[in-house]
């Protein structure tokens, strides 16, 4: 059984703003019912340029109708420059989370409310595999390159399952998770290129206890560094913890190597500042 | 915690207050190995033996025909894979695309190491086509593997005549039964029937335990290496409480084959009428007659099965879907696929199973829930009969 926030349950049990708005100014139709959830949203302005009522109709689970009821909640009185920038991030907040399977829910509130505003703005709406979608990667739930782009931009996906969990992308035959894992490979250099370290998020930094720190450096050393290590022969060793200072031992083909400085900067101190703590740092003994 | 209304005897059952009365000595005082040469250990044999006849019986097999297993997923795969392996030249096995998963994915995985596998289609009620059976099976086919009830919509194949049919070809004929034992009279000895797979769970006896029948004379060999038990046909000391349930179990299975063919039956058709007159555009999935007496299984379009689900839930009413967001794949049930039921009505389906444990007053209970949380999701969905909804985006 999926865990629902009590927020998520209260949307899905008690729904907001179901129907449809009569003369909309924004009408935003996605999904199909194929792939097992669909959404109609349509809003009204008022004089002043801000949403004035915001309905939806949805075929879906729990999530879907959960999602789109936040969204008509979450637009009502904003500009469209204000709507516009609510991110299916922004649902799930809302909602006090998502199962990570049901993010797809979320995004399909965002698509509609998208397709909305391209309505209102009088921009023809998309025939499916248009250039600004690009090029249809999972045919089984009908995903485009465009989409699979942008929910990995705007949540920082990096695995195929990720990608699923959000767009569906992948969920069904499976034969398309090569191009998929293309499109997060590319990501995945743009975003070494523009942040050369520290891009990966890293996790909570707040003040950690001497043993949690010394767990998370020998957790970080063990799933982080030492993979890294051995593809060159070499290994690392925690010899010691001082305040902030770690003490590490190089072995195997990392002791007698000429760049075991750089090593132990780069490969090591980065490492565990990025996952541990920014005040750390590794001095070598030398066995 | 507990259920007011339990639809989902499919997936499980209660455990019978016999059956549990019947294995607590087992799980407290008679801790002894049945293996030991002491009269500590002999005692639980014993009562292991007694156990295995009750099986026996309600199958009208003989004694040591059966093999106690973990569970029917268990016993699935020992009869497939045992056959297999004690048929090495053959490497070609005929089974359906509705099975089990305990069979399918099997298959699919015996599949990628290179033994050939059919697989069956079936019609719009769920039904094999025994031609395509008869010329599927070669002198190439190890095993044909079909079930005997189909767990999601309850749709029973005609085992005999499919038996018939794999005798004539002179191939090994595996029964998935676990949906069937209890709510069908089997008899093994006119059976065409060689491996017949039972679980405990779903026959009021508790989860973790299962059984095999081998037909005397069938060649399968061991999945589970190990001792001495079970004649050498599957290693590891016994699960002596739980096979002491399914052996009580059984011998209430048989006392209440009658009661599902008669008070059950009859709940779920009043079910079923309630359902069909007071929701419109409702579609029953499976064979409208040839069908397990306890389980229906309706579709009802424009709406999605797993908010029907939770909605139900609200009302204390367990019941299971075959729509993608309860599979937790993203495709819906793939039976009701295997069907060609059309995804507007296999994302809408719900599965009602039920038990002799329920009572008439739970029927109108969940009838009228129902025909209110489908009329409630209509009124959110924008798909209907009339719509001309058609969005072109994905997702």
């Amino acid at each position: 059984m999926w865990d629902y926030t009590d927020q998520a349950k209260e949307h899905f049990l008690n729904p907001r703003n179901v129907g449809e708005v009569e003369d909309a100014d924004g009408i935003g139709d996605v999904g199909s019912v194929s792939c097992g959830d669909a959404l109609r949203l349509t809003f009204k302005l008022d004089a002043d340029g801000r949403i004035a009522d915001a309905k939806f109709k949805t075929f879906g689970c729990a999530s879907a109708i959960a999602s789109s009821s936040a969204l008509t909640e979450m637009i009502k009185r904003l500009t469209i420059e204000e709507a516009e920038k609510i991110s299916n991030q922004d649902i799930v907040k809302f909602l006090g989370g998502l199962p990570q399977e049901k993010m797809h829910c979320s995004v399909m509130g965002k698509e509609a409310l998208d397709a909305a505003i391209a309505y209102y703005r009088g921009e023809k709406v998309k025939e499916g595999d248009d250039d600004e979608h690009g090029r249809l990667i999972c045919s089984c739930f009908g995903v485009t390159e465009g989409l699979i782009e942008k929910v990995v931009r705007e949540n920082n996906l990096k695995t195929v399952d990720e990608v699923t969990y959000y767009c569906k992308a992948g969920g069904g035959c499976e034969t398309c998770h090569e191009n998929i894992e293309e499109i997060l490979e590319k990501f995945k250099d743009e975003a070494d290129r523009t942040a050369p370290a520290a891009v990966k998020k890293a996790p909570e930094k707040r003040k950690l206890t001497m043993i949690e720190k010394l767990s998370k450096i020998q957790e970080t050393i063990n799933t982080e560094i030492k993979p890294s290590l051995a593809k060159d022969g070499g290994d690392v060793e925690l010899i010691d913890l001082d305040g902030d200072k770690v003490i590490v031992a190089l072995r195997g083909a990392c002791s007698s190597c000429p760049s075991a400085g750089f090593t132990l900067r780069y490969a090591v101190e980065q490492k565990l500042k990025e996952f541990v703590s920014d005040d750390l740092f590794v001095e070598e003994v030398k066995a | 915690m507990s259920p007011v209304i339990y639809l989902d005897n499919n997936a499980t059952t209660c455990i019978a207050p016999e059956v549990f009365e019947a294995m607590t000595p087992f799980l407290t005082d008679y801790y002894g190995n049945p293996s030991s040469m002491y009269s500590f250990g002999g005692f639980v044999g014993k009562s292991l033996a007694a156990a295995r006849s009750q099986v026996a019986s309600l199958l009208n097999a003989q004694d040591t025909e059966i093999v106690f297993t973990s569970c029917g997923t268990e016993s699935d795969n020992m009869a497939v894979i045992g056959a297999l392996d004690a048929n090495p030249d053959k490497k070609h096995i005929v089974t359906t695309r509705v099975e089990h998963p305990a069979v399918l994915s099997l298959a699919k995985r015996l599949e990628k190491r290179g033994y050939l596998v059919t697989f069956l289609s079936v019609d719009r009620q769920g039904l094999l086509d025994l031609d395509e059976l008869r010329e599927s099976i070669t002198d190439q086919t190890a095993i044909v593997s079909i079930m005997y009830a189909n767990n999601e919509t309850g749709t029973i194949f005609p085992v005999e005549e499919i038996g018939q049919i794999v005798k004539e070809k002179g191939s090994i004929f595996h029964c998935d039964a676990v949906q069937a034992v209890g709510k069908i009279p089997l008899d093994m000895a006119k059976s065409h029937i060689d491996l017949l797979s039972l679980s405990g769970h779903k026959l009021h006896a508790p989860k973790g335990v299962g059984a095999l029948y081998i037909r005397r004379g069938t060649r399968c060999r061991p999945l589970i290496i190990g001792g001495h038990q079970e004649k050498g046909r599957r290693g590891g000391t016994e699960n002596v409480a739980s096979i002491v349930g399914l052996g009580r179990a059984t011998v209430l299975a048989a006392e209440h084959v009658q009661l599902e063919n008669t008070v059950v039956r009859e709940m779920r058709d009043a079910l079923q009428d309630m359902i069909f007159t007071k929701i419109p555009d409702s579609i029953l999935n499976g064979h409208p007659e040839q069908r397990l007496p306890n389980t229906v299984n309706i579709s009802f379009p424009y709406i999605e099965g797993e908010a029907i689900l939770l909605m139900l839930d609200e009302h204390g009413i367990c019941a299971s879907s075959g729509s993608a967001c309860t599979s937790g794949s993203l495709e819906p049930s793939h039976v009701l696929r295997a069907m060609g039921i059309p995804f507007t009505a296999a994302h809408g389906s719900v599965r009602l199973s039920l038990s002799v444990y329920n009572k008439r007053d739970e029927i109108e209970l969940t009838a009228n829930a129902l025909v209110q949380i489908v009329k409630r999701l209509r009124e959110i969905s924008p798909f209907s009969a009339e719509s001309e909804f058609n969005p072109t985006g994905s997702i």
